[in-house]
């Protein structure tokens, strides 16, 4: 068992935004976490990486309660994450980007930095090579020096999943990663997840409103509608599931938009 | 040789240590709102929180170094400074514990406010240690200051900096200015590195108090009231926030300006130096609203591991 | 009890005073979230403008006030167009140091002997200040007018911003400049008449001041501005009762410190009071708390 969450509960002044939400993903699965717009997918991720408290019910990672734990603790857990609306740090380079979620890593203290011991050197070599393998990954090598903010938007993208691999987490959050793109490149993020998955023996979490990705890849499914699960199985299933079908063409939005 | 004599009369030597010591609080500053992003207002009163601690023990404990040795009198001043530094940052850590909960301009509101309470404190300080003179100022410090101390003070500062913001501790100082949503998500206590770069910050500010108490062998509470901390701010946002080159730039460039106005206009202008200083002011910032140098870096201070 | 109710009652005065120019400050950081520390001095000119108009030109009241007005908010629109306007898409900070510019340039420059010079006033008083007694306190009608000329201000503030088109262009910005200027609401028109409007009551409030407070000079501005902006802070920045509510509070705060404790606490207390409130609600009394959007 990776991630359990139980009963989870948050509103929002009158708003329920997660309304008694379960769910479990063992090791090593990709699930997709689908539903309308105003669903609650995004306050969940919040929920679970610690930006908001629960009002109630838990969340275990490998068994261990993390609800209510501030996000950086809950980040060294082995949860990473990437946001709906991309959050880089503008201002730094790509290469700074990834190397700021080696952080938590570094095996040099302030006063070696200042002194620059042998420490500081042989650690921020390391951590040089890791972040270059990460960019390598990513074709973002050719991009180290240039800040975060002036990369296409794609790139963008990319520099976010790489930052958060960087993080080395058991346990990958991804918010919308095919946003904005086209279907060719979705069909290649789709090979990609899959690719990271294998590579780094990730269990991933996904949230998507591209049926294209969501069907094509996941294991499994939760949809949710209002904060609370409507539905939860296979991709083939959850496509036939009245309920979904209501909550998704019922009134009258796209499934792809 | 007449400029060179013009330049090393003491006046300008001075003027030069002063700005030294302008520069060391500035990169104070520069650390806490230009690479951390915390938006402090209350700089000056942690630069007069150094200087009455320096120059109160100074004044106590060091009393011997009239017929004491040199390298005794100066160990003594090491010895001031640094507790001047300390003091600062204690009170900086105990200040920004419960204020930096807060987030932008109401930070900045919050430690405005604090420097207007420490220059009350300062002023009623004689009610309580009467060494400090509250509002009649505090006299009797020793001339200590030199241009050894005011170099060595700031290249120590620069070279601290410089190793620091260069380092997984830099990085994410600046990862927190930049998002600290993004930052907090990549595993960093984003809480405890804005109190350690606002307590760092400071203990600048209080180092450099120390030297200004014994460069002027005076003190008085309004040197170091809100005004100050102003100035400080106008510094390190002109130079370019997170730049140290620009620091250094703006620190010389400004001390020397204010000066250099002074001694420059003819006497009967001499009330207009107050006029040019806003207007000069207003209008570099107006062409560069990044700051003079934005954030680039003369070579030596940029990062070597970086390439 | 009657020495409390008095001093209670100095401080109301002060506190209407300050609620003058802090509905300035929270008006214009509601609209540019810029800290306009250049507004204390706008105020110091409203004064010095009264000075004239009373000492030289021997205007009747409403004419001095009219001065002070038009005076002070064309002043404020000329900063905003020369100063900040230029500025509006540049980091925020770039501003705000160009306020603290043109705050010392209209100290410095009006403390030159050809502008309104270095010295101290005495403010002439356009009236003879006379006192009702009720028991034990005494009630001057300068109070009576300060009280009745700030709730009148109060008053045409709140039916602009919230009966007329100008005003639902200020709130529209002050919600989203963005998205109020894609509506159709002309943004730099709307932002100039905040600030001068703003300015205007600081006007109003530099005449009252000079009366109840007679002796003015160049950096006279500089307190009241600092204890206004406070205030604003105090009862939520961007909201307009907040601005009272806080000014209120600073000025009975200040008296009574004075009275009872020590004036040199005067300003200690008062910011103690301030760093309290936030940290018991982060955006002020009144202010909405503001969540970040992830």
């Amino acid at each position: 068992m990776m991630l359990e969450v139980t009963g989870l509960a948050k509103r929002f002044g009158g708003i329920r935004a997660l309304d008694g939400v379960d769910f479990r993903i063992d090791r090593g699965e990709l699930v997709g976490i689908i539903g309308p717009n105003g669903s609650g997918k995004t306050t969940l991720f919040n929920v679970i990486t610690g930006i908001y408290r629960p009002d109630r019910g838990g969340v275990a990672m490998e068994g261990e309660s993390i609800a209510g734990l501030p996000p950086h603790r809950i980040s060294r857990k082995g949860i990473a994450r990437t946001f709906q609306n991309i959050r880089l740090f503008p201002n730094l380079t790509v290469m700074d980007n990834v190397r700021i979620a080696h952080h938590p890593y570094v095996r040099y203290g302030p006063a070696a930095a200042i002194f620059r011991a042998e420490s500081f050197y042989r650690e921020e070599r390391r951590i040089r090579e890791q972040v270059e393998e990460y960019l390598a990954l990513f074709s973002l090598q050719d991009r180290r020096k240039e800040l975060a903010k002036n990369l296409p938007y794609g790139d963008q993208r990319k520099l976010e999943i790489a930052r958060a691999l960087a993080a080395c987490p058991k346990l990958l959050l991804l918010d919308e990663p095919a946003a904005g793109m086209n279907p060719s490149e979705v069909r290649k993020l789709m090979e990609f997840v899959l690719d990271i998955r294998a590579r780094f023996s990730l269990t991933v979490l996904l949230i998507e409103h591209q049926m294209r990705l969501v069907m094509g890849i996941c294991e499994r499914l939760v949809v949710l509608d209002f904060g609370q699960v409507i539905a939860r199985g296979i991709p083939s299933e959850i496509r036939k599931d009245p309920l979904v079908i209501e909550a998704y063409l019922g009134r009258g939005t796209s499934s792809n938009s | 040789m007449a400029i060179l004599d013009e330049l090393l009369n003491p006046y300008w030597i001075q003027i030069f240590q002063h700005a030294c010591v302008v520069a060391v609080s500035a990169l104070g500053l520069n650390i806490i709102f230009g690479f951390t992003g915390l938006f402090s207002l209350g700089h000056a009163a942690f630069y007069g929180v150094g200087a009455y601690t320096a120059a109160l023990l100074m004044k106590s404990y060091a009393g011997a170094y009239g017929d004491g040795s040199f390298l005794a009198s100066q160990a003594a001043f090491l010895g001031s400074l640094i507790c001047g530094g300390v003091a600062a940052a204690l009170l900086a850590c105990l200040v920004g514990l419960p204020v930096l909960r807060l987030t932008s301009d109401y930070l900045g509101v919050a430690t405005l406010g604090f420097g207007v309470i420490m220059k009350v404190v300062l002023d009623n300080a004689d009610a309580f240690i009467p060494q400090l003179g509250g509002a009649r100022g505090m006299t009797g410090i020793a001339r200590m200051t030199s241009i050894p101390w005011a170099v060595l003070a700031l290249s120590a500062a620069v070279l601290l900096v410089r190793n620091l913001v260069h380092s997984t501790y830099g990085r994410v100082l600046v990862a927190i200015r930049e998002d600290e949503t993004a930052a907090a998500a990549m595993g960093i206590d984003t809480f405890r590195y804005k109190v350690i770069g606002f307590t760092l910050g400071c203990s600048f500010a209080g180092v450099a108090g120390g030297l200004y108490a014994h460069l002027y062998a005076f003190l008085h509470p309004s040197s170091f009231d809100f005004f100050k901390s102003f100035d400080v701010l106008m510094i390190v946002v002109l130079g370019g926030l997170g730049s140290m080159t620009g620091t250094l730039v703006a620190s010389f460039g400004w001390t020397f300006l204010l000066e250099g106005l002074r001694v420059f206009l003819p006497p009967e202008y001499i009330e207009f130096r107050w006029v040019l200083i806003p207007v000069l002011l207003i209008v570099t910032m107006l062409l560069r609203p990044q700051g003079l140098l934005g954030v680039r870096e003369i070579p030596i201070l940029q990062s070597r591991v970086n390439r | 009890m009657e020495n409390f109710l008095q001093q209670a009652l100095n401080g109301l005065q002060l506190g209407l005073v300050y609620a003058l120019i802090a509905l300035g400050y929270t008006m214009v950081y509601g609209i540019v979230r810029l800290i306009n520390f250049a507004h204390g001095d706008v105020f110091m000119v409203g004064s010095f403008l009264a000075f004239y108009a009373i000492e030289r030109y021997r205007l009747p009241l409403p004419a001095v006030f009219a001065a002070a007005v038009i005076g002070c908010g064309i002043l404020a629109v000329v900063i905003e167009r020369v100063a900040y306007k230029p500025l509006r898409n540049a980091p925020r900070i770039a501003s705000l140091i160009t306020a603290i510019g043109v705050s010392l340039f209209l100290e410095y420059f009006t403390a030159l002997h050809q502008v309104f010079g270095p010295n101290y006033y005495a403010f002439p008083r356009p009236f003879r200040v006379v006192s009702f007694h009720a028991g034990e306190i005494a009630v001057t009608n300068l109070q009576a007018i300060i009280l009745a000329v700030t709730v009148a201000c109060y008053l045409v503030l709140r039916f602009i911003v919230y009966r007329t088109r100008v005003g639902r262009g200020m709130r529209a910005v002050s919600y989203d400049v963005v998205t109020a200027g894609l509506m159709g609401v002309n943004v730099n028109a709307v932002i100039s008449f905040t600030f001068g409007l703003g300015a205007a009551l600081a006007g109003v409030g530099g005449v009252l001041y000079g009366i109840a407070y007679p002796q003015i000079h160049t950096f006279m501005g500089i307190m009241p501005g600092l204890k206004a902006f406070t205030a604003a802070v105090l009862g939520g920045i961007g909201s307009i009762p907040g601005a009272v509510l806080g000014a209120l509070i600073m000025g009975q705060s200040e008296t009574l410190t004075a009275a009872y404790l020590s004036s040199t606490y005067r300003d200690g207390i008062a910011f103690l009071i301030l760093i309290g409130v936030l940290l018991w609600k982060p955006t002020g009394i009144l202010g909405k708390p503001r969540a970040e959007k992830v």
